[in-house]
């Protein structure tokens, strides 16, 4: 990358540090990221979807896949009832089997925190939470901190917020670069911990790949852990050259400023080999590092039992069907 | 170069039928099929396990829509499909009387039964629960009702034998399994898949949902094992299975089928001595049925 070498000449974090000190400097710096070349981009992500993973190798993805899934409800009629059997999945995905790993994370509506946290009590699944006017981030800063500051009081151990889209796609980027910082700062619980924050691009209503590119890197000098594609609820969701392209903005994040961040894509990954095709992108484009439930996320529902049929599959030399999986 | 141009047939490529559409086999590949005396007649497709898998996928989509629809709905769908059938029964006669060695007189026959035996079982869709359910007398103020439902995914292991087996055959197994509202994977008989095949293309185009009826025309000793083995199929009918030891034959597959709990209905004694013509009775109809019983409270 020609241009951040302009910027971080040798010293980790220090050319960028100044980047975000006004606004037409942070425009400066985003516009003269590198344009994407969307063509090569999109056969590179069909081409590393291409590889054929069997047996053992399969095992260890699907184990490793199901260790890395935001398992997520998000609906208006979500009830306390839902979120605790979701919960119990979460902390026993398939009940024949003792020996599958537990989820990730278990992601909700603020409201639904509480609930959550004493369903997951005792065990290492994390609680996420949404926030920030989620979906579409339509409200005053004020609300946003406090929807914020809501999630985090009642427990949550992680924020996925998302990023005003209007104000990113008129141009106004400090004002979204300022909104991530007070969102961090929302996340500090006053004991010297915070809780990790996700920020969702909404990468279909990004309209262009430069501008993924552009989100990425601002998230991740707002002070991002993770940089997550989508909410999830309009068409287009995660796919595989988004993905791709964040991956790489990440690994040419930690080449300029030493620090890593996790991706997570998440929406519209519904099958086992969907998965898999996620897995072998990271594995090529970050390595070892990053494949592990601390870096790399699916934000998922229903990858979940796809996950377990196959794994049953493995186990048993029978194919499995729906009704050997739980409905939600 | 002579004048005369001289006209090229067209040669019909052969398809499966799975989920509604005609894909071509997973692994690409198909083999011959020959009529009775060896004379080749088409490529048929090579269906694989992976196919057979992707059509129990389709049947068990198709499973809610299917049994959801009214009998008199269902009935009326399967004439249509005997509608369908009347008007392409040139091509099923030339098709039969090539895969079983024929006259054209006796295929033509069997085709017609075919198309009788056909409109027979639509005429059972709204019937069935008449006879296979009841109002049970209990003592106490209750209704306690049996009705049948349909068990869910079928396998079939289509005829291979047994005189009329390559349509007649095919479609007194098929039409009861998909009549009381299953739905079908059918491994279709490797000897004779042609009019099996054609049968999609009507099913296609005769109002049934996709997926209902999935047909896969292949080796049964790969087609049959995986549907005896797969956890996702409900029933197995093993009219085809194959004589003697080894995959593919009845034993190996009850033995596949007993581990996933399946319903199993076995084979003839002799298929080859089996012969299609005769009535058939309800035996196969009320065969791929589970019974719910409800006890109804009158509200005293």
């Amino acid at each position: 990358m020609s241009t951040l070498a302009a910027h971080a000449p040798g010293v980790a974090g220090g050319g960028l540090s100044d980047v975000a000190a006004s606004e037409a400097s942070l425009r400066r710096f985003l516009h003269g990221l590198p344009g994407v070349d969307a063509v090569g981009l999109e056969a590179r992500a069909a081409a590393l979807g291409t590889r054929s993973i069997k047996t053992t190798a399969k095992a260890f993805a699907i184990d490793l896949a199901i260790s890395m899934i935001d398992l997520t409800t998000l609906e208006g009629a979500d009830t306390v009832g839902k979120v605790r059997s979701l919960c119990i999945k979460g902390k026993h995905p398939d009940p024949t089997d003792p020996d599958t790993p537990q989820v990730a994370a278990i992601c909700v509506y603020p409201d639904m925190v509480a609930t959550a946290k004493a369903a997951l009590a005792g065990t290492a699944v994390q609680v996420a939470s949404v926030a920030t006017a989620f979906p579409a981030g339509r409200a005053a800063l004020p609300v946003k901190l406090a929807d914020t500051a809501d999630a985090v009081a009642a427990g949550a151990d992680e924020i996925d917020m998302v990023i005003d889209r209007g104000a990113f796609l008129s141009g106004r980027y400090l004002e979204v670069f300022e909104e991530i910082r007070a969102v961090r700062q929302a996340c500090e619980r006053g004991d010297g911990t915070a809780a990790h924050l996700k920020v969702i691009f909404e990468t279909g209503e990004l309209q262009t790949y430069d501008n993924v590119r552009r989100a990425s890197w601002l998230a991740m000098l707002a002070g991002a852990d993770f940089i997550k594609t989508s909410t999830g609820k309009v068409a287009v969701n995660a796919t595989p050259p988004v993905t791709l392209l964040m991956l790489e903005a990440v690994r040419d994040f930690k080449a300029a400023t030493g620090t890593q961040i996790g991706v997570k894509p998440a929406g519209g990954i519904r099958t086992t080999k969907d998965a898999m095709k996620y897995l072998v992108m990271v594995n090529e484009t970050l390595g070892d590092d990053w494949l592990s439930p601390n870096w790399f996320r699916f934000g998922a529902s229903s990858l979940l039992n796809d996950l377990l049929m196959q794994r049953q599959k493995l186990r048993t030399g029978r194919y499995s069907g729906p009704d050997y999986v739980t409905v939600d | 170069m002579s004048d005369v141009v001289t006209r090229l047939d067209v040669f019909k490529t052969y398809k499966l039928f799975v989920g509604g559409k005609f894909p071509r086999s997973e692994s690409g590949r198909v083999y011959e099929v020959t009529d009775a005396k060896g004379q080749w007649l088409a490529n048929a497709p090579l269906g694989t396990r992976k196919d057979t898998r992707d059509a129990v996928l389709a049947a068990r989509a198709a499973v809610k829509g299917w049994s959801g629809t009214t009998a008199y709905n269902r009935g009326q769908v399967l004439y249509r499909v005997a509608e369908m059938l009347q008007g392409r029964r040139e091509q099923f006669t030339a098709e039969v009387a090539a895969a079983e060695g024929l006259g054209a007189k006796k295929a033509a026959a069997l085709v017609d039964q075919a198309i009788d035996r056909w409109v027979w079982y639509a005429g059972w869709t709204d019937k069935v629960s008449q006879i296979a359910g009841a109002a049970n007398p209990v003592a106490g103020p209750f209704f306690n009702l049996s009705v049948p439902e349909p068990t869910g995914v079928v396998g079939i292991v289509a005829p291979q034998a047994g005189h009329g087996h390559s349509f007649l055959g095919l479609v007194s197994v098929l039409a009861p399994v998909i009549a009381t509202g299953n739905t079908a994977v059918v491994a279709v008989a490797a000897d004779a898949p042609l009019p099996a095949l054609s049968l999609g293309e009507v099913l296609a185009t005769s109002d049934v949902p996709g997926g209902v009826v999935n047909l896969v025309s292949g080796r049964t000793a790969d087609l049959a094992p995986t549907l005896a083995s797969h956890q996702d199929v409900n029933a197995l009918d093993l009219a085809g299975a194959i004589a003697g030891e080894g995959p593919g034959a009845a034993a190996s597959l009850e033995a596949l089928a007993a581990d996933t709990l399946k319903r199993v209905l076995r084979p003839a004694v002799d298929p080859s001595a089996q012969d299609w013509t005769l009535a058939p009775g309800t035996d196969r109809l009320l065969s791929f049925l589970e019974t719910k019983t409800v006890w109804h409270p009158m509200g005293q």
